[in-house]
């Protein structure tokens, strides 16, 4: 029972587990190259990414290249931890299967 | 909540780590291509120093000149052929060729190799010119070593062994030409090839 206890509801979903993947491997996203990579609408990638800032799993920066707004998300030191103890448990639940 | 497929979310994230930070599109068919050009480059340059310069090579010359030409030709249509080659991977693949990922792939590319060329050109101004060929081998390697984060692993391994034939033609700088022939042609074409059956042909 211990092991479930690390599955993270936080990234109970296909595109806040999809951010984060991404967002482990880089430095930092902006918001386009999300959308793309996960081809989910605007909506759902801004609901999905503020749902993990909530929790400090993620960083949003907003700012401007010349005039056009551009949202910037990079993981947190706890948003860190906290995946690769999801991943963790998942890699467990496999192999306890 | 147990019937969910755990197994899928895994590789879901290993797919989506891989794509966001490494461009996967370069093609194996450009590197046997850019071997193929080297050896052409290198045998028009054997052929122009041994008929008209009797086997030397003199620095302000008019055969030294050509030989600099060949070499701009060789690096220049390899580049437009990687170029042409991985777009065309790419768009087969769905994937974007100008990304974050390739645009990083560039930039940790040319880092050393301009830094390099840069020296060697330097060095080539103050009349020594017997370790270019391993010079060029040397930091080309290196380019390959620090490009492999960005894109497929093997080239990491082609990058190590530009670096030992580089070091070894610095110490034999007689043979330089043969393993410069060695490294930038038939390496490609092995590597090259390796990576056309591993990867393209799926």
């Amino acid at each position: 029972m211990s092991i479930i206890t690390n599955i993270n509801k936080a990234f109970d979903h296909r595109i806040r587990l999809g951010i984060m993947s991404i967002l482990m491997v880089n430095e930092f996203a902006d918001f386009n190259m999300l959308k793309e990579l996960l081809g989910a609408t605007d909506g759902n990638i801004a609901s999905h990414a503020k749902a993990l800032e909530k929790v400090e799993y993620i960083k949003v920066e907003k700012q401007f290249i010349g005039r056009k707004p551009n949202t910037r998300y990079s993981t947190t030191d706890l948003g860190r931890a906290e995946f690769k103890k999801h991943i963790n448990a998942l890699e467990k639940l496999i192999n306890k299967s | 909540m147990e019937s969910k497929d755990y197994l899928k979310d895994i590789s879901d994230i290993k797919d989506l780590m891989n794509k966001s930070s490494r461009f996967i599109s370069l093609s194996g068919l450009s590197g046997i291509l850019a071997g193929t050009y080297a050896l052409i480059g290198a045998a028009a340059a054997y052929w122009l120093v041994n008929k008209y310069s009797y086997g030397t090579l003199i620095l302000d010359g008019q055969i030294f000149r050509s030989v600099m030409l060949i070499l701009a030709l060789v690096a220049l249509f390899s580049a437009v052929t990687g170029y042409i080659l991985s777009a065309k991977k790419a768009k087969k693949t769905g994937a974007k060729m100008w990304d974050a990922t390739s645009k990083r792939l560039v930039i940790n590319f040319l880092i050393p190799l301009i830094a390099g060329g840069l020296y060697i050109l330097i060095i080539l101004s103050n009349g020594k010119y017997g370790q270019t060929g391993g010079l060029m081998l040397i930091f080309y390697g290196l380019a390959l070593v620090n490009a492999s984060k960005y894109s497929i692993g093997n080239i990491r391994y082609l990058g190590y062994t530009e670096i030992v034939l580089g070091l070894i033609a610095t110490l034999l700088p007689g043979y330089g030409f043969w393993l410069w022939v060695l490294g930038f042609g038939v390496m490609h074409i092995i590597y090259g090839s390796i990576m056309h059956f591993k990867y393209d042909t799926k």
